[in-house]
């Protein structure tokens, strides 16, 4: 989700029928279920000799240390460890609902997503007795509202969504989602809001009062009329390059992930502030397939990303939060990083849910607002 | 052939041969072209998954949608999009080519070269030159001292379309106007013909097919672009490439981003039969 990264330079045919034979290639096979349907829990023995398993990961590119397969085949004594890398949550998906065995044992997606594969029953429960160090995480990191009490997926990442600017070129401090949608003349088209549908819909929604998981027609047809109203006034819709618009002076404010707002660089005077009106919370996460053969390996694995050691290269390297209080406690917090935002706070913002069927609302509220000339 | 009937014992194994040096490509047609259209057009009567994939129940409901306002506007702003660029292609393509082509020898092929020498540098960067070129603070700005908003609009991603494929207006183009037989254009002059009419009357009706070559290169890129709206145009403008990437990757509505690209495909094949209508009959 966070890391939808611009990759895709297939001219849309060759990208259609790429991903059309995919979807062959696999059978394009999927099921309709919804609901909560966690299938009962494999057996599990805790003393298996993980040397007869093997792992397949797949991850966001980046994400997880270069050296983590060798050194977790050598801390785990499995045959292998081979990590496959998504640029985004959709092609996850795409890989673990294709039908039939993924061939992947734990794979990393978002709190949503995770609760998407869970309602397909796509997903192992998490067996915690074969994961000692769950108790290193935070409390509240039990607490998030795809998954209470982390039953079928255990997280690795989070953070919020709020405005990144430049203090030298802003001539109040933006404190409310309205300085974004309607902003004073001095950052007229110096604004930039995000292009995937619910971030897109994330600072209107806030800023009427309304849930970031809001399904309410009338609801989302006062975002669209403020978003609309919104939209002569920004310089660019945009997801990826809105830190160098700040570092260049093209835009003053931006919508931004906190991990992706550039606070810590020295020669920028760059700083990040969640409007009063609240925010989201959005969670990355690591699930274990109910397809997969190696479950106790891929337990174990999990069980070795928690250790603080390793969970907190994450915070030190790609400047993300991870809920691991062991890990943070042993990370130093350089002035002007996000890092230092507590848990507590996190939990203020409000944990982005699936949809189902509803999410094609936002696609249509994203569609219409974009196309408006 | 007339030695057809003589021949009938090899013919057999010319077939064979001929099937044998065929397979390459058809395989690459069958299983890179054929598959891929078919299992887009079997998706387009399905309907979505909750969470993406298709489910195979029947359903008209993606042709209707197709119909609504919303996506016939993104369709008529990428029509638009892809018709001014094409234009503006041809008006500046025509006049390039036909200078070329009288150029010596030595020359043509160094002009040739500058004109592909964009394309040895990545797509993507060039497009972001553009950003750096043209952005607030960037360098046409600082150059002039103006404070002028030349990034996304709908002009701007005309701009980086005719960047991206005027080249391939102006090969079609040159190709034709080089095999032209320059004593036609004396034996009009002879005829008394002004420039200007035998311009209008003998080069341009024999250059035609390389005209609608050269339109029809630069059209169907332009026309499904989704790249350059969204880098050039800040997304602020949807043009029907986005909107099928979209659906795939974001909307995880496969059905219907598969109506989508077979309405695309559509308008294409229509194009299609338009150029060779007009080349049969230049």
């Amino acid at each position: 989700m966070s890391r939808t990264r611009f990759t895709s330079r297939l001219p849309a045919a060759v990208a259609v029928a790429g991903l059309a034979l995919a979807a062959a290639a696999c059978g394009g096979e999927s099921s309709n279920s919804s609901g909560g349907t966690s299938a009962a829990a494999a057996d599990l023995k805790p003393n298996a000799d993980l040397s007869k398993q093997k792992l397949q990961i797949t991850v966001w590119d980046g994400y997880t240390p270069k050296e983590l397969p060798e050194k977790a085949k050598e801390k785990l004594k499995v045959s292998e460890v081979e990590v496959t890398l998504h640029a985004t949550n959709e092609e996850a998906m795409t890989k673990l609902t294709a039908g039939g065995d993924s061939g992947i044992d734990v794979a990393f997606v978002s709190g949503q997503y995770a609760q998407a594969l869970n309602a397909q029953g796509l997903l192992e429960p998490i067996h915690p007795e074969l994961i000692p160090n769950l108790a290193n995480l935070y409390p509240e990191a039990t607490q998030l509202s795809y998954d209470k009490g982390n039953k079928y997926s255990v997280p690795y990442t989070w953070g919020t969504t709020g405005i990144c600017y430049r203090s030298d070129l802003v001539k109040a401090k933006p404190t409310s989602w309205n300085d974004i949608l309607k902003p004073p003349s001095w950052a007229d088209k110096k604004v930039t809001m995000m292009t995937t549908e619910r971030w897109l819909a994330l600072p209107a929604l806030k800023a009427l009062g309304y849930s970031v998981n809001t399904e309410k027609d009338e609801e989302i047809e006062k975002v669209k009329q403020l978003l609309l109203d919104a939209k002569p006034h920004l310089l660019a819709y945009d997801d990826t390059t809105f830190g160098d618009r700040l570092k260049s002076g093209e835009a003053v404010m931006v919508e931004a992930w906190d991990g992706w707002c550039p606070t810590t660089d020295e020669k920028q005077n760059i700083k990040f502030e969640v409007p009063k009106e609240g925010s989201d919370l959005w969670v990355d996460t690591m699930v274990i397939m109910k397809s997969s053969k190696n479950k106790e390996a891929a337990h174990a694995f999990i069980n070795y990303i928690l250790d603080p050691e390793i969970h907190r290269w994450a915070a030190e390297n790609i400047n993300y939060k991870v809920p691991n209080k062991a890990a943070m406690d042993k990370v130093t917090i350089s002035p002007g990083s996000l890092l230092g935002i507590k848990p507590a706070e996190l939990l203020n913002g409000e944990s982005l849910i699936d949809l189902g069927q509803a999410s094609t609302k936002y696609t249509r509220l994203a569609e219409e607002i974009k196309a408006q000339s | 052939m007339k030695s057809e009937a003589k021949a009938r014992p090899a013919s057999r194994g010319r077939r064979l041969g001929a099937f044998v040096f065929l397979s390459p490509g058809l395989t690459y047609l069958i299983v890179l072209l054929l598959v891929p259209l078919g299992l887009m057009v079997s998706y387009t009567v399905f309907q979505r998954g909750r969470f993406g994939g298709v489910v195979y129940e029947f359903t008209t409901e993606n042709f209707s949608r197709l119909v609504d306002p919303l996506y016939l506007g993104v369709l008529g702003t990428s029509l638009r999009i892809a018709a001014v660029t094409t234009l503006i292609a041809l008006l500046v393509g025509y006049p390039t080519a036909y200078l070329i082509a009288q150029l010596p020898n030595r020359w043509k092929t160094a002009a040739l070269v500058a004109i592909v020498l964009p394309f040895w540098t990545n797509f993507l960067i060039r497009v972001y030159a553009w950003i750096m070129l043209l952005s607030g603070p960037g360098v046409v700005n600082s150059l002039l001292g103006t404070k002028l908003e030349l990034l996304y609009k709908e002009g701007t991603i005309v701009a980086g379309l005719l960047y991206s494929y005027l080249p391939l207006m102006v090969l079609p183009l040159y190709a034709t106007i080089e095999k032209l037989d320059p004593q036609l254009r004396e034996a009009s002059a002879n005829l008394g013909a002004s420039a200007f009419t035998t311009f209008r009357k003998v080069t341009l009706p024999l250059t035609l097919p390389g005209v609608m070559t050269g339109c029809l290169f630069v059209f169907v890129p332009s026309f499904g672009n989704f790249v350059i709206p969204e880098m050039l145009g800040g997304n602020k403008t949807v043009m029907v490439g986005n909107l099928i990437r979209n659906q795939f990757l974001s909307a995880r509505d496969w059905p219907f981003g598969s109506t989508l690209a077979l309405a695309l495909v559509a308008v294409l094949v229509v194009l299609l039969l338009v150029q060779s209508w007009a080349a049969r009959r230049a």
